[in-house]
Parts: structure tokens; C-alpha cells; sequence
């Protein structure tokens, strides 16, 4: 009870210092970039356990055609290049949303978006030329865990052009507002994510199924 | 504020006036294109080991191209994603090794046991079984 009555007291004395909330709020900032971090680790785990599934049954081929048969490494290489390339420009649309310039962060954003929509377009015309071969994901234990693993990432690429295509009309809508400015870093985050799991699919999958 | 966005925020990087932004430290152009040149290299060479038959032994050219793989994994977390020990206070960095353990148990003990599967049940093996059962009273 005294407590209560000293509070009473204090709040008349200086009404201006006793708060009871908070002024700021109490999460800090930059909670959404953790709480995202700890989704894109999720996702990392999920891509573990694909990886996992092509590491063990990567050369059960059933008499089919192996990796050496199907992947053309110049069509990867180029598809690689794709990725490589969104990812510095996502960063160039980071460093204008930085410098507070709109047109140009849409700029970039843009262009990120095409060289994604490229490489999804060589993957879909690889995936059909292999289908097409008679080498789809029915054929053998290989080309399933193969085309799961691949179509998994390539379906990460495809949300992740969605959302691009949704901050850039938000953006253009709204500006660089700070709302807009941490769902760029999300996506930032996102993007250069998938880029990391691309090495370990060219690395573990194409280069390494071509050889003997 | 609390003491983690104070370390993150001072810096005094910001042109813009709003301080609350990023909360990663800024992103700069060298570090960009730091980055892209590493991945660029990173990813020819494996490339060109591959495609060229530089070795002969299969098992070199694996390892290769596994090692330079974690390299420019580094160098993409590093300059691609900012990480470092600071961002979050150190929770991303956290969660990051945390996952890291998880995936490491998931790859090398799903690689490991389904290989020693996949010895136990050579052809072989399962007619001595069928062989065994028949001799079974």
C-alpha cells in the first residue's frame, strides 16, 4: 500500500517523468532482420536435408542416363552467371535506397528481377529438354532427388521475383519509406541467400555429377 | 534504446536522417564489388577444373571443387549478407552456427548410414538370407 500511495505521490510531484509505457518501442529495430534470419535458417535446413537426399541417392541411376549424360556445364555456367549478376545488382539497388534515390533503386530492382526471370527461363528450358528426353524426375532415384532439389531453389527464384515485382509497385507507390526499407533488406537477405544455396547445387550437383 | 542497436548504430554512416534504418551496418560499393569479384573468381575456377579435365583423379577435382564451394559460401555471407560477430548482437551469428551444426549432422549421418545401407544390402547378402531362411526348420 505505501508503495502505491509514494507512486500517487511521485506522479503528482513530477507528472512529467513517472511513464508507465514505453516511449520507444521495445523491440529493437532491426527484430524483423533477426526474426528473418532465423526463417532463412529454417530454409537452410530444409535445402540440408534435399542436399542429403541427391548425396545419397545422387548416383542410383536404375540403367538410366547419368549426370555426365544429361548436364550441359555451359548452359549452367551461363545460368550461374545469372544468378551472380542479380545478386550484385539487388546490391547496387541497396546502396540507392541508401542514398535515398527512388528511381534509381527501382532501377536496379528492375534488372534484378529480369536476370532472375532469366535464369528461371534456362532452368524451365533445361527441365523440359530433360523431360523431353525422356530423363524426368519418373526415370530414376538420381533424376527425382535431382529435380526436387533444383525445382526447390528454382521455386525459392520465383518467389522471390514475386515479391521483388511487390516492393517495386510498394516502393513506387510509397517511396522509401521505412517500412519499404526493411522489406528491401528482407528481400535482400533472401536473395543473396539463394545465391549461396545456388553454389551448392552448381558445385555439389552439376559439377560433381559430371564426373566419373 | 537497448545496448545492441547501439553498437549497430554507431557508426554515424547515415546521410539520410533516419537512424533506425538497416540495422545492419551500411552496405558500401567496395564491399559489393569486393565480393562479386571473389565470387566471380570463385566460381571460374571450378568451372574451368571441371570443363578443362585439368586432373586426371576425379577424387582431386571433387575436392576442388568442395573446397572452393565452402570458400565462396564464406565470401557471400561475408560481403553478400554482412555477416559478422556484431549484427544482431551476436544472434545471427548464433542461429547461423547453430544451423550450421544441424546441417553438418544431417549431411555427413544421412551420407554415412544409407551408404553402410546400401553395403549391407548387396545382392549377394539377401541370397544368403533367402538361403538361411530355406535351411530354417
Amino acid at each position: 500500500m505505501s508503495d502505491t500511495h509514494a507512486i500517487a505521490a511521485n506522479a503528482a510531484a513530477n507528472p512529467e517523468k513517472l511513464q508507465f509505457w514505453m516511449t520507444e518501442d521495445h523491440h529493437p529495430e532491426n527484430g524483423t532482420l533477426l526474426g528473418f534470419w532465423l526463417y532463412l535458417m529454417s530454409d537452410c535446413l530444409i535445402f540440408a536435408t534435399l542436399f542429403a537426399v541427391y548425396g545419397v541417392l545422387g548416383r542410383s541411376y536404375a540403367g538410366g542416363p547419368s549426370g555426365a549424360d544429361l548436364f550441359e556445364l555451359p548452359l549452367v555456367a551461363v545460368n550461374t552467371a545469372m544468378l551472380l549478376l542479380s545478386s550484385i545488382t539487388y546490391g547496387f539497388a541497396v546502396l540507392e535506397m541508401q542514398r535515398n534515390r527512388k528511381s534509381q533503386t527501382l532501377l536496379w530492382l528492375a534488372i534484378t528481377g529480369l536476370f532472375g526471370a532469366a535464369f528461371l527461363g534456362i532452368e524451365l528450358w533445361e527441365f523440359s529438354h530433360l523431360i523431353h528426353e525422356g530423363a524426368g524426375p519418373g526415370r530414376s532415384a538420381f533424376l527425382s532427388s535431382f529435380f526436387t532439389l533444383v525445382g526447390t531453389h528454382g521455386l525459392h527464384v520465383t518467389f522471390g521475383i514475386i515479391w521483388l515485382i511487390t516492393l517495386m509497385v510498394q516502393v513506387g507507390k510509397k517511396g522509401l519509406i521505412h517500412e519499404n526499407r526493411r522489406r528491401l533488406m528482407c528481400l535482400s537477405m533472401f536473395w543473396h541467400f539463394l545465391d549461396v544455396v545456388w553454389v551448392g547445387v552448381f558445385s555439389f550437383v552439376y559439377l560433381m555429377g559430371v564426373l566419373k | 534504446m537497448s545496448t545492441h542497436t547501439d553498437t549497430t548504430h554507431g557508426h554515424g554512416h547515415d546521410d539520410h536522417g533516419h537512424d533506425h534504418d538497416s540495422g545492419h551496418s551500411p552496405s558500401t560499393m567496395k564491399g559489393y564489388m569486393t565480393g562479386f569479384v571473389l565470387a566471380v573468381i570463385l566460381t571460374a575456377i571450378p568451372f574451368w577444373v571441371v570443363m578443362g579435365h585439368v586432373f586426371t583423379s576425379s577424387a582431386t577435382t571433387a575436392s576442388v571443387v568442395l573446397g572452393l564451394a565452402a570458400v565462396q559460401i564464406v565470401v557471400h555471407m561475408i560481403y553478400f549478407l554482412h555477416m559478422n560477430a556484431r549484427s544482431e548482437g551476436g544472434w545471427n551469428m548464433l542461429a547461423l552456427i547453430f544451423t550450421l551444426v544441424l546441417v553438418v549432422i544431417t549431411l555427413t549421418g544421412s551420407i554415412w548410414v544409407m551408404y553402410h545401407l546400401n553395403d549391407n544390402m548387396m545382392p549377394g547378402m539377401m541370397h544368403d538370407d533367402a538361403a538361411a531362411m530355406k535351411n530354417m526348420p
